[in-house]
């Protein structure tokens, strides 16, 4: 009521009533609709976004869920995600590797057909796409980490020797062979899925993972020492004296390993 | 009209008309909304690739960009500036629909048209009540929650629930179960709130409704002094407050229908046995015989 202490008028009062009421309504729907949209934003870890798809959270904002993207791939490698049967938000455009993997095309058709830049167009040269990471996840499975050469995924890779190498060492188990385990090496993995489209496992023992679950990361802080040697061409800090190192074994001082020797110099009170 | 007396609009017009003249304008906006679904489907079913995309967005002739407006709008207040071909096509589509009237996209393109309109038919042949009527301001405050909750969380909100695109999307790239949420819109058509979807809540019309408010098409009831009060109009317009106005000519008012409501269908020229309504542009103010209105005012 006005301070006047006159009573307001019928049609203001509808008005208001009218407006609150409504206001309130849409405080309502509009909840239930960010409830939707926050349900909507989980990625499913097999769904990989196209070539140059800005982070999820910015691709949420710019994907206008035209589809060009999918009419413009050669290899009809993308779709658009069909409401309540895949997991991405609706009508957004995904892959799953180890159905159609990214054959990453030289000229990249997906990116230059969006008209929104939700692919982000600064994307001219496929080897920088990072659509995910490929990982080796079951090291107990893959045949070459059990000694044998299958080496599909290597061979397959289109950033072969960068991407993915074979990385020697001793087969303990038979004793005199080797493994050839393939490594990945996420500066050039694009996350094309290739490997694990190929892995010939009944379930891929490689796959491409979003590069929030295939990577950690390292503390900001975190210097490596010997590259910093390398890069400086000397010692990091000055003044170290490189002391003799204690191994166990022959030519050491430690009376408890094989070849040991005693001491030259004793301190007193401390026990070798 | 009592119940006994009751019977469906257009009944009188088919009668004088003739059918086909009595649904001229409804043929030609069947033919119309099939034919932005087939401009969209011949890719994917014969690889005829004249139209790529969807409503949201699509490529004609390979050069031709084409974005739905708020879409976009959506997209900007999210926080994303889109590139230029799609800035480019939202202006396109809304210069176009700017001349000829913002809501010729629900009553002529919309895919879910058809279901409302269905749904409508059902309604009248059924003889259902109203149902629930909410304010026709509903869908502008809608449309302001759709806005505010794609600034809120970021992301194009409303494109999680839009069955106009999800339907049009289903159709062109693969349904889902999209056919639930189109069955949702057509029983709350039917049972709920009649001429609810459309009328009532959609902000895709609501906001197509602001971009047309000066457009130059428009229905006007030149001929409303022949108005016999059947009523017919009022029955089949889906935004029948459109209509006294001009019809009454109250005070000398325009026959012009001004309003943004109006989709521009056309139904109302269909329906009218003695030809009031005619399609016209915003500075035709020409009005047929107004003398007579005037007498039988008096
Ligand atoms: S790079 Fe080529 S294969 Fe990969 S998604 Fe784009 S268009 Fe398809
Ligand atoms: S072309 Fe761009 S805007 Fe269209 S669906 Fe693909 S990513 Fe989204
Ligand atoms: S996903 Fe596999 S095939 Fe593709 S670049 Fe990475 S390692 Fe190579
Ligand atoms: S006034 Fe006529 S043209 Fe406009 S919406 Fe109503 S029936 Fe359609």
């Amino acid at each position: 009521m006005p301070a006047s202490g006159q009573p307001i008028s019928p049609q203001r009062r509808r008005f208001l009533t009218e407006t609150a009421r409504m206001a309130g309504g849409c405080v309502v729907a509009g909840s239930a609709l960010a409830y939707l949209v926050n349900d909507a934003r989980g990625l499913p870890a097999e769904a990989l976004r196209p070539p140059g798809a800005l982070p999820e959270a910015d691709f949420l904002a710019a994907c206008i869920r035209c589809g060009l993207c999918v009419r413009d791939c050669p290899y009809d490698t993308l779709s658009l995600a069909e409401l309540g049967v895949d997991g991405p938000a609706t009508g957004t455009p995904f892959f799953t590797a180890r159905q159609v993997p990214c054959e990453m095309c030289e000229d990249v058709p997906c990116v230059a057909a969006c008209p929104t830049g939700a692919l982000d167009p600064s994307l001219t040269n496929i080897d920088d796409a990072r659509m995910g990471t490929a990982v080796l996840v079951d090291q107990e499975n893959c045949l070459n980490l059990l000694g044998l050469r299958c080496d599909v995924c290597y061979r397959v890779c289109p950033v072969i020797d960068e991407a993915i190498t074979l990385e020697l060492s001793h087969n303990v188990r038979s004793g005199h062979h080797a493994i050839f385990a393939p490594v990945v090496h996420a500066d050039h993995c694009t996350g094309c899925g290739m490997c694990e489209k190929s892995c010939v496992l009944p379930e891929a023992a490689i796959k491409v993972l979003p590069v929030r679950l295939a990577r950690g990361r390292s503390a900001d802080h975190y210097r490596k020492g010997w590259e910093e040697k390398d890069a400086r061409g000397a010692p990091v800090v000055e003044g170290i004296i490189d002391l003799p190192d204690r191994l166990p074994g022959p030519g050491t001082d430690n009376l408890t390993a094989p070849g040991g020797f005693e001491p030259a110099l004793k301190l007193p009170g401390v026990k070798p | 009209m009592s119940a006994t007396t009751k019977r469906l609009a257009g009944h009188e017009a088919i009668r004088v008309k003739g059918w086909l003249a009595a649904h001229k304008w409804l043929i030609l906006r069947r033919l119309s909304q099939v034919m932005f679904l087939l401009v969209f489907l011949v890719g994917p079913w014969f690889g005829i690739w004249w139209v790529t995309g969807t409503l949201a967005g699509s490529r004609t002739f390979g050069v031709l960009p084409l974005t739905d407006p708020l879409v976009l709008l959506q997209s900007l207040v999210a926080g994303h500036l889109p590139e230029l071909t799609a800035i480019v096509g939202a202006l396109i589509v809304m210069a176009v629909y700017a001349v000829i009237g913002g809501r010729v996209f629900c009553s002529w393109v919309c895919p879910i048209n058809p279901v409302t309109d269905g749904a409508h038919w059902l309604h009248d042949r059924l003889g259902f009540s109203k149902g629930w009527q909410p304010k026709r301001s509903t869908r502008l405050w809608i449309l302001g929650a759709v806005l505010a909750v794609s600034a809120v969380t970021g992301t194009i909100a409303w494109e999680v629930v839009n069955p106009v695109t999800i339907l049009h999307r289903g159709l062109v790239y693969g349904m889902g179960f999209a056919w639930a949420l189109v069955g949702a819109v057509f029983l709350f058509d039917l049972v709920v709130a009649r001429r609810g979807w459309c009328g009532h809540v959609c902000p895709v019309g609501a906001f197509y409704g602001l971009i047309g408010t000066k457009s130059l098409l428009r229905v006007s009831a030149v001929n409303r002094s022949a108005c016999n009060d059947c009523m017919d109009c009022f029955a089949v317009c889906p935004e029948s407050q459109v209509i006294p106005a001009a019809l009454r000519g109250r005070d000398g008012a325009s026959p012009l229908i001004l309003s943004s409501d109006c989709t521009n269908c056309g139904r109302c020229i269909d329906v009218c046995a003695v030809d009031v309504f005619a399609f016209t542009h915003r500075c035709d103010t020409y009005v047929k015989n107004d003398e007579q209105l005037a007498d039988k005012a008096a």
